[in-house]
This record gives C-alpha cells, structure tokens and sequence, in this order.
C-alpha cells in the first residue's frame, strides 16, 4: 500500500524547499513536518479552525486542506515570513498590544488572514474585519481584542500615519 | 496604599512575540532525532468485553516498531484524585465507551501509524450500555464497571439547617427540574505527549500538553513502576487547557513506554475527533430545585438534587460533585439547606474539569429557578437576588470563610449597565434583557500536595530568573508570576526571565486548576522575590548607614523610601555585593501552602475550600429570531470581584473569553 513519493519544490517565504511528499500530503503535512516550519498549526486537519491558514499567492488559505502538490507553482507565505528582520510586522505589535491572544495556538492562523485582509483593504470596517476572520477560531479570547486589534492597525492605515 | 511600577499594569505576556510570530513551541513543533510516531487503537463499541486482539496484519506492515495492548501492561490504574483511580492507559478485559483505547501503535511515520492502527482487528462480545445517568442508577442497569453499584461512584449529601421547617414557613414552595448538557472545552491545540528515554539512567522525560505537571509525574511513575524521580515533565506552551488537560492520558503513559521499550523517542498527537469524544467534557447534569421562598422572594430553604453524567470513567468526580454542592451555597445566604449529588458512570465520552467545575451545572437551574420565582411571585428578580445575596463575614453553612464579597455590588452594577429598569419586560417580543450570579474559589485548598514554591535568582548583571512550577496553559501565568517578582525586586519586567513547569528543573506546583495559579504560585514568587529583596536590603542598608526597613527599590535601584534621592543602582549595588566577598547569584527561596485550617476532603467533613472566593454577576441582552428561533447576542457584561487585577489586561482576556465560552454552552 505504500504510496509513491516525489520530489516536490515548494517556494515559501521566499526560499525554495525540496520535500518528498505523497500525491495525499497536505501543505500544511510538507510545510510541518517536511519544511519544519512549525508555525503554521494543525488545530483540527479538516478545514474547520482556521489555525493552518497561509497565504498562497496572497490568498489566505487552510493549508491543512489543500494539496501540497497544488502549491508547486505558488509563492507561499506563512507567519516565519511575517516578521522578518525580527521586527513585529504593525499587525502582529497590534496583537501584542491588544492582549489580542493568550494560548497562541490560533494567532498565527490570525495573522494570516488579517494580513490578508489588510493588503486588500487597508481600512476595513468593524463588520469586515469580524466577516473576515469568521473562519479562524480561538478559544481563549473571545475573539473581542483581536478585533480591536485589526481595527486599531486600520485606524492607523486611514490616518495616513505610518 | 504603596504605588505599584509593573503590578496592576496592563503588560503583554512575556512571551506575546514568541507566540505571535510562530516562534513559540507546543508539544507537537517538537521533533527529536529518531522520533517515532503513535496512534491509538480506539474502541467501536459502547461497552463489551474484549475477546481477543489480533495485531498480526498491523505488525507485518512496514515501518512499524511497536505494537501494546492492556495486556502487556502492568495492571496499575491512574487518575487525577488519588481515591478516585479508575483508568489504565490501555482497556484491560473491558472497553467501557466509543474511543475507549484498546491498544497503541508506533511507527516510522504519522501515516504507517495510522495504517496499522486500522489494521488491529479487535473482537468484542458487546454489553448492553447505559446513556443516561437517570437509567444507570437503575435497579439491574448494566453496571461500566463491575464492582461499582448503581454506577455510582461519587456522592455527596449536605443538609444544613432545617430543611422541613423552612419550607413550612415559606409562603411558597416551587420545584422545577433542569438538565444541562455535554460541553467540550475545544482547546486550539489538540492533546499531545513527546517522550524519550535515557537507557542508561532509566530517565524518562515526557514533553506534554499538561495544566498538571506535577501531578502527572507522580501518575507516570505510579504507572510505569519507576520512582518518582525518574520521570521529568517539561510543559512547553499549551494551547488552551478549560480544565481539560487537568488528567493524564494514554498518550502521556504510551508515549514512555514506547520511549523505553524501542529506545527511541515518541510522539503521539490526538486528533480533533479525538479531542471532542475521547479526552473530556462538562458533566452533563439532571438538576431538580426545591425552593421555598416568603413573599418578598426571601428564600427560606432550598434542595438540590443533581445526578451528573460522568461518563466512563471518575476523572475529578468526587472533586466535581463536591465543589457543585459546596458552591450551591454561595452567591446566595440560606439558612436551610440541602444538596444531595451523585456522580453516575454511562458508556459515554468522560466528565472531567471545565471552567467553573461543577458550578455552572446547578447555578444555571438555581439563577434560572429565581427567575421563574420572581415571575410567578411578582418581585422584580435582581431585587430578589439583591435581597438573598450573601455578603463578606456572614456565616456560611459549611464553614467558607468569606473575608471579602462584592456580590450585591455585581448585581446591582450589572443591572445598571444592561439597562434593567429600562428594558426588563419592556423591550418588543423576540428581544430581552437577563442577568444571573455566581461564585467561585481563587484556589482550592482543600487537598494535599497543593502547596507551589519558586526560586528567584539575582544574577550579577541584574538579570532575574524565576523558576516556578506553574503551568501557563496560554491564560497568562508566567507574565504575571514575572510581574510580580519585578515588583519586589524593583526592577522593569524585561530584566525578569522565567523557566516554568518543568519538574527537572522547577519546584513542585500544584497546576493549573481552580481559578489558583495566581494566588498560589504568585505568592511562592513573591515569597522568593522578598528573600532576594531582603539580602539586597540587608547589604545595601550597611552601605548607606540606614537600616533595612528603611529601604525601597523600583527601576533598577535601591533607595532610602524617606529620601528617594539617596540610594544606590542596582548594577552598583550588585558590584559591590560581589567584592564584599557575598556569593552570587542572590538566590531566594519561597513556598506557598493554603491556610492549613482546611480539611482534607469536604466530600464528608465541611470546611474553608479556598483561600479566597470571586463574585460575579453577568447580564445579557439577547434578540430572538422569531422565525428561526436563532439568538443574537446584542449585548454581553460582566461585573466581576475579582480582587486586586495583577494585570488588567490578562484579566479582561479571561473574562472575554470565558463570556465567549459560555455564550457557547448556552446557545449552542
């Protein structure tokens, strides 16, 4: 039963990875265990939590539920890539400032998808913004400081200031 | 009052950039070389005896190493209170719920494992089974485990007062009958147990999604049949707990054994299918109340009776019903009183710890009880509540000594917030306003072993570590244990670093459990931050003639409180420490053990459970689609005594969040 592998090139971050993967490895399976980017976390392995969101093309993505053979020709982004230079990208300082996660589990799912959000629309609403990250879930929180979090980081975006 | 520089600030957690940019750890990020991976074999069937296992197809696949069933194990049983042991790690003759763990595998890789794991062919001569608690107590229901009659394995009955006179004098007496269903705590990070095993030592050491280091340790040796001090655990960060990584589980005992027996390292992962059915859940509970009231609403008796489903196996049980009936008795005063619990054994997915524990069950029936009476006697229901809230220093019926009590106040702000007056009854139909109260303990005290210490080190550069056992489950205890310990030092928080929850290293802690890190594990830290503080105080106080009660420090100096100006830095003062010949590091030492008044368990004697108690009243305003019935939740607040906030920040966090998580219980 052992399934064929082959040789994948995945481009993440910027950085071009070989992995072996099988035609049934998830992205986030080469991205976790192949790549050893662990950032990018398995909350429930069947699209539901958000946790495992990237972004593929710019597009926020559930990785767990996605190919990695589908990524091939994809520029992937996950959250090693966020804060590189080891600064805090303005979103991330938002959260840390907000008291915007506890456990940390769902932030960089998060992170994701409001980076997503915020390269399409600088200054979203309130009600964006909550539609937006309807489909990361967290459970410490109670999702009220990540949302001021986003806001406040698009406050700024509206004010000009940088 | 002294002014505070870092408690009572709104401070991010020490470790928010870890955790923000990925960089934070959990126990499945790590990966040691030769790992091997595990799967667990669960049970199909509710309840049946296991008549044999055959392994045989899942052994002949490549890439697996190994290969347990219960009967390879030693028969010893493990569980979170030490009375109440009912669990092997692997089901011995008898499978007792779905997903119950009949045998483990190990492989190569995630995928073998799983392959083999479907590959173990299990045949089961199947029981009847029993779902409900009501139909388990029954005469000649089938029995989950055998030696436990009526499936009842934990009760409790408190009566106080006079229960019959008091429904005598009351002008009515209202019964009303009340379930409240499973609830899953659905942590972000599904359970998971790292282990390996050094074969020359015969040390064990289990990185592992744990609230209870310490107690795990002591289940893993018990288990494992090696002393206690060859097993070390190392938490690493834990996505979210509730209360329902309070047990030890088949992954923590598998992952050692595998550790031991291939001499290699292990990791076994749960799933999230594996995490809702095969971990914990609330109780569900059948509650009826008993409540005879004056006609002002004043309550004159109250009885209780609750069978709680327990599930499978005991878990915290006795613990579980003995909180549920000791909290019965706060927010509210009654003089005549009765609970009578039990804790029920069903084929069903286990009960075990969840935010609140226990309370949440019988507060619901009772605050919804008051709501029923206050409508059907005509008294305006937070006056009703006003009128029977306990305050600080009345009696308690079992002896909780309550030194401070904000309730009344709770009530009343949270009335006054939501718009009572205004909106109750008043609002269009499909929309209203309601509110309900509840207490719980700052750390249960009323079990051995709960003490916490902590060691603070001074180094020579000004830098402060912290070893402490608690175990931050991602509600923010190390921050706060840091915040504290840079209080007492006089220094920023980005001076203090702190290990945590690491049993090789850290001493023992309590866990994580009973609203208790904070003020056990806080004041252990603070307790070895005055240590350092004092042998700071007692050189730098020769240095600058005073004595050292005199002295102060805060912002990296130390200084004569009288005469801010006068005093000395701390990177000078350490200099000087130094070549005065005094060792380095400053090293202090502190232990924290509850008031020792307690008994050892209320299960049969009464007493203080804890240390202190919080208050708290919460209020909704709610609209209801009246086509669909769906609820919105216009509105949500709390008014909470929670004492003084170390971090106002971490504290709104926690009642967000459990807002969010019982907006959850009851809507869904």
């Amino acid at each position: 039963m052992a399934t064929e592998r082959r040789i994948l090139q995945l481009n993440v971050n910027g950085d071009d990875y070989e992995v072996v993967c099988a035609s049934n490895t998830t992205l986030l399976e080469a991205l976790r265990e192949k790549a050893l980017l662990t950032g990018t976390k398995r909350g429930c392995d069947l699209g539901a939590c958000g946790a495992c969101t990237v972004l593929m093309d710019g597009e926020a993505i559930l990785s767990c539920v996605t190919l990695a053979v589908d990524a091939v020709d994809s520029e992937i982004r996950t959250i090693e890539g966020i804060s590189e230079g080891g600064e805090l990208s303005p979103l991330q300082q938002s959260f840390v400032d907000h008291g915007a996660l506890q456990c940390g589990f769902c932030s960089p799912g998060f992170v994701m998808s409001a980076t997503e959000l915020l390269a399409e629309n600088p200054s979203p609403t309130r009600a964006e913004i909550q539609r937006r990250l309807a489909g990361n879930l967290c459970r410490c929180t109670g999702y009220v400081k990540i949302v001021e979090a986003v806001e406040a980081v698009a406050a700024t975006a509206e004010g000009g200031a940088a | 009052m002294k002014t505070m520089n870092v408690v009572g600030r709104r401070v991010p957690m020490h470790d928010a950039a870890a955790k923000i940019t990925g960089q934070a750890q959990f126990t499945d990020d790590l990966t040691l070389p030769g790992m091997l991976f595990g799967k667990m074999v669960r049970s199909t069937v509710p309840h049946a005896r296991i008549v044999s296992i055959d392994t045989s197809a899942a052994r002949a696949l490549p890439g697996v190493k190994g290969i347990l069933t219960g009967q390879d194990i030693p028969d010893r049983v493990y569980g979170i209170v030490p009375k109440a042991k009912d669990e092997h790690a692997l089901a011995r003759d008898k499978v007792r719920y779905i997903g119950d763990e009949v045998a483990a595998v190990v492989a190569v890789d995630q995928e073998t494992a799983d392959e083999a794991a479907r590959l173990v062919i299990v045949l089961y001569d199947e029981l009847p089974a029993v779902f409900d608690p009501l139909d388990a107590i029954k005469e000649g229901a089938p029995l989950v485990h055998d030696h436990v009659p009526n499936n009842t394995s934990a009760q409790i009955r408190k009566e106080f007062g006079d229960l019959a006179r008091g429904f005598a004098e009351s002008d009515y007496v209202f019964e009303d009958s009340f379930y409240s269903q499973a609830v899953n705590h659905a942590p972000m990070e599904p359970h998971a147990a790292l282990a390996s095993y050094d074969a020359l030592n015969g040390d064990f050491t289990i990185w592992t999604a744990t609230q209870i280091p310490y107690f795990l340790k002591r289940n893993l040796a018990t288990t494992m049949g090696v002393p206690e001090n060859k097993v070390r655990v190392i938490k690493p960060k834990v996505g979210g707990g509730f209360g329902q990584k309070i047990d030890m589980y088949s992954k923590d005992f598998c992952a050692c054994w595998f550790a031991r027996e291939l001499g290699r390292p292990v990791k076994f992962v749960y799933d999230r299918e594996e995490v809702f059915q095969c971990t914990r859940q609330r109780h569900p509970m059948y509650i009826t109340v008993k409540t005879g009231v004056d006609k002002e609403g004043k309550i004159l008796a109250q009885e209780i009776v609750a069978h709680a489903d327990g599930g499978a196996y005991n878990s915290t049980a006795p613990l579980m019903i003995t909180l549920s009936c000791f909290f019965v008795m706060i927010p509210y005063r009654i003089e005549n009183l009765v609970y009578e619990g039990y804790h029920v054994y069903t084929n069903k997915p286990v009960g075990g710890a969840m935010r609140g524990h226990g309370i949440p069950q019988p507060r619901f029936a009772i605050e919804r009880q008051i709501d029923l009476i206050a409508e059907r006697i005509g008294v305006d229901a937070v006056e009703m509540r006003l009128k029977n809230a306990i305050h600080a220093h009345d009696e308690h019926p079992a002896g909780f000594i309550i030194n401070t009590c904000g309730f009344a106040e709770s009530v009343q702000t949270a009335a006054d917030a939501i718009g009572w007056e205004e909106k109750r009854g008043k609002l269009p139909f499909g929309r209203g306003v309601g509110l309900a109260g509840a207490a719980f303990p700052s750390g249960v005290a009323n079990m051995n072993n709960l003490a916490s210490a902590s060691v603070v080190q001074l180094m020579r550069e000004g830098r402060v570590n912290v070893l402490s056992g608690a175990a931050d489950i991602g509600q923010g205890a190390e921050t706060v244990i840091c915040q504290i310990v840079a209080e007492q030092v006089g220094v920023p928080m980005e001076d203090v670093h702190i290990t945590a929850a690491d049993t090789g290293l850290c001493p023992l802690d309590a866990g994580t459990f009973g609203s208790g890190v904070t003020v056990r594990a806080g004041n252990a830290a603070m307790a070895a931050a005055n240590d350092v503080r004092a042998q700071l105080f007692d050189f730098v106080a020769g240095e600058l003639d005073v004595t050292p009660d005199e002295l102060d420090a805060a912002d990296r100096r130390v200084f004569v409180r009288a005469e801010p100006g006068r005093g000395i830095s701390l990177s000078d003062a350490l200099h000087q420490y130094q070549y005065s010949g005094r060792p380095l590091p400053i090293v202090g030492r502190g232990s924290w053990v509850p008031p020792s008044t307690s008994p050892t368990t209320l299960l049969t004697e009464n007493g203080n459970l804890s240390p202190n108690y919080s208050f708290m009243t919460q209020a909704a305003e709610v609209d209801i689609d009246l086509e669909t019935g769906k609820v919105r939740v216009v509105k949500m607040l709390t008014a909470h005594d929670c004492g003084q906030p170390i971090n106002p920040m971490l504290v709104e966090g926690q009642l967000e969040g459990s807002i969010m998580g019982g907006m959850g219980q009851a809507l869904y």
